[in-house]
């Protein structure tokens, strides 16, 4: 990233003591880069509100993660009353066993993350690596490659994940591998139009015409201008992968073995609870879904905002 | 020229993914483990002997190689419309019947909640947009932000609790009374009355979308030159609007209606399965539940066919509205 402001690019980093090595100066100037875009971030009201219920979220998960949370067993719940309203002793209410609702959205923000953040990393990196391919080659490699990302778009994912799950089974890394693999395509046409950009700029040509080998040019000079797009991409694609999730598991698709926020709201919504009328099932875990991906989508745009010079000069 | 040839090549690109999606349809059944016979042993409890088992396979073409043999007959059964005959949700009839039975209403619904969202998200995010941070602005930017977070369903959910529990106005379930047996307006009427929900529900959900790609790209286009011009040459800001700013704004609408589709058929399939509306969406969450492959392979083909025809109507569209595509 070039800077545009002068003022900005002298942040108060101070030089490390002792010779300058290129590791040294590099380290340095990957530091003054982030320091300069956390205070053009922290200046976004939107993305540190995505940040704050982002990380609200990732602490229930990996409360969750460490035992605490309450019981989801239904043999330990069975003194509980059933399907009672919020009250004092169940804030969100209870489920048809007589669980918590409270622990159950608690116990689902674990997978519901971790589902949304494997399948998004497998999104990126495909998606990179296609995006990659297609724009650094010509001719006949990039109409073939762009040919499958295209056709890969026209294919409703959720079809297509139905179908997979059918044939496949139920099986959380099943599920992960569906939605990584469905949701590349958007990446790699981004990625794709990068690359063309950056490729026609005067240092990677210079590079070349020095005698750069081809994954020299792509991995140190290509690849790292591309990188905060790619990033910024991969956390709007954490928001399409945990709604994917839920999706599923609404229609009936999700492991039976791991709670997640989809899964809850399948149960509540198979048992009945809109015409028991018992709408704090369906709503604790519907909110966190929707925050969630507020949150994400809100990061996204910030970060957007700030590595994508065209939106930014507005 | 320029125009035929952008025809042809969009018509060239269409019929070419099309052999793609149905290459990917044929092997995709095929290459997973089980073939359609003993599927339909294990899960119907069919009590065949092997004689019987092979008897079937030759039947239905499968002792003959995949390659090219089956594949041959796979592509000649679906260039005419056999799609086979289901196995369990209605034993032995064809899926193509099933289809014609289903579609309209899936059309229907997806067609008019589609166009709602488009109108509605554009004309609210040129306004939006062109009175940017203004009230309205805001109000609207918050209430996109957060349908655009929220899954289909979980809209229709809560308008189903509302509708259902709290106010008594509407019909939750099915796509006609079925006691009643109207006709005439009163059909139509009740057809609606039923359809209201989902429709909404699809409308509210993507309407978010189309708001923030509006809203955004007529930003953009107000802070071009010939914006500038015209203000200065002294057209009056409704004029300004109308002529110049809108008519480029939508260009990027036009690519993202065509993108969103394959979301939006995705969505109606969970839409149609909470206010259980007999269409094409709940026939293939029907089909999942009983593993009738047949009807889920067709299912699978109608969906992408019907994004690829609408991604076709937007790439014309496009070339309609910007004469630069043409040309390149």
């Amino acid at each position: 990233m070039t800077t545009t402001e002068p003022a900005l690019a002298d942040a108060p980093v101070a030089p490390p003591p002792g010779r300058l090595t290129p590791r040294k100066v590099r380290w340095l100037r990957r530091r003054r880069a982030l320091g300069r875009f956390w205070r053009q971030y922290r200046a976004s009201g939107m993305g540190m509100f995505g940040l704050v219920i982002l990380t609200f979220f990732i602490l229930m998960a990996i409360y969750s993660a460490l035992g605490y949370g309450g019981s989801t067993n239904p043999i330990e719940t069975l003194q509980n009353p059933t399907l009672e309203p919020p009250s004092l002793e169940f804030p969100l209410g209870t489920d048809n066993n007589g669980i918590s609702v409270l622990s159950l959205v608690i116990k689902g923000s674990k997978t519901s993350l971790l589902v949304g953040l494997i399948a998004s990393v497998i999104s990126m990196v495909v998606g990179t690596l296609i995006g990659m391919a297609a724009g650094y080659r010509t001719g006949w490699a990039d109409t073939i490659l762009m040919f499958i990302t295209n056709a890969f778009i026209v294919i409703p994912w959720l079809a297509l994940a139905i179908v997979l799950a059918a044939l496949l089974g139920q099986n959380l890394w099943i599920i992960i591998m569906i939605i990584g693999l469905t949701s590349w395509p958007g990446t790699a046409r981004l990625v794709r139009a990068q690359v063309l950009s950056v490729k026609e700029r005067t240092y990677v040509e210079r590079s070349r015409a020095l005698g750069g080998p081809g994954s020299h040019v792509v991995m140190k000079h290509i690849l790292p201008n591309v990188m905060p797009v790619i990033f910024a991409n991969t956390i709007l694609t954490i928001a399409i992968a945990i709604l994917s999730e839920s999706a599923l598991s609404f229609l009936g698709l999700g492991d039976p073995l791991n709670i997640t926020w989809g899964t809850v709201i399948d149960q509540a919504f198979s048992k009945g609870a809109i015409t028991i009328g018992a709408w704090w099932w369906l709503i604790a875990p519907s909110t966190c879904i929707v925050l969630v991906v507020l949150a994400s989508t809100m990061i996204g745009f910030a970060f957007d905002e700030i590595v994508n010079p065209r939106i930014r000069e507005r | 020229m320029g125009t035929q040839r952008y025809l042809l090549g969009k018509l060239a690109q269409v019929l070419l993914t099309l052999l793609f999606i149905l290459a990917f349809n044929f092997f995709l059944f095929r290459l997973m483990p089980g073939d359609p016979v003993t599927l339909l042993v294990r899960q119907a409890g069919a009590t065949l002997s092997a004689e019987q088992q092979d008897e079937l396979r030759a039947d239905l073409g499968l002792d003959k190689p995949m390659f090219p043999d089956q594949f041959l007959d796979y592509m000649g059964d679906t260039l005419t419309l056999n799609l086979g005959e289901s196995t369990i949700i209605d034993p032995g009839r064809p899926v193509t019947e099933i289809f014609v039975e289903r579609m309209g209403r899936s059309l229907i619904l997806l067609m008019t909640s589609t166009i709602a969202s488009i109108v509605l998200g554009m004309l609210m995010g040129i306004y939006g947009g062109w009175r940017r941070g203004g009230r309205f602005d805001n109000g609207s930017m918050v209430t996109s932000m957060i349908l655009y977070s929220m899954p289909e369903y979980v809209l229709g959910i809560i308008l189903l609790l509302l509708f259902s529990n709290v106010f008594q106005i509407f019909p939750t379930s099915g796509y006609i009374d079925q006691v009643a047996d109207y006709t005439g307006i009163a059909y139509v009427a009740d057809y609606v009355n039923h359809m209201m929900l989902p429709f909404w529900t699809l409308t509210l959900a993507y309407l978010g979308e189309f708001y923030l790609v509006m809203r955004s790209s007529l930003l953009d286009v107000m802070g071009e030159e010939f914006i500038t011009l015209a203000r200065a040459k002294g057209v009056r800001e409704k004029y300004v609007l109308r002529r110049h700013a809108v008519r480029n704004a939508m260009l990027p609408t036009v690519t993202l209606i065509a993108l969103s589709f394959a979301f939006v058929l995705g969505g109606a399939i969970t839409v149609e399965l909470v206010f259980t509306y007999p269409g094409v969406g709940l026939l293939s969450y029907d089909a999942l539940q009983n593993r009738d492959f047949p009807v889920l392979q067709g299912t699978f083909l109608f969906f992408t066919l019907a994004v690829l025809i609408a991604n076709l109507v937007a790439d014309l569209t496009y070339g309609y509205l910007d004469p630069r595509v043409r040309t390149a």
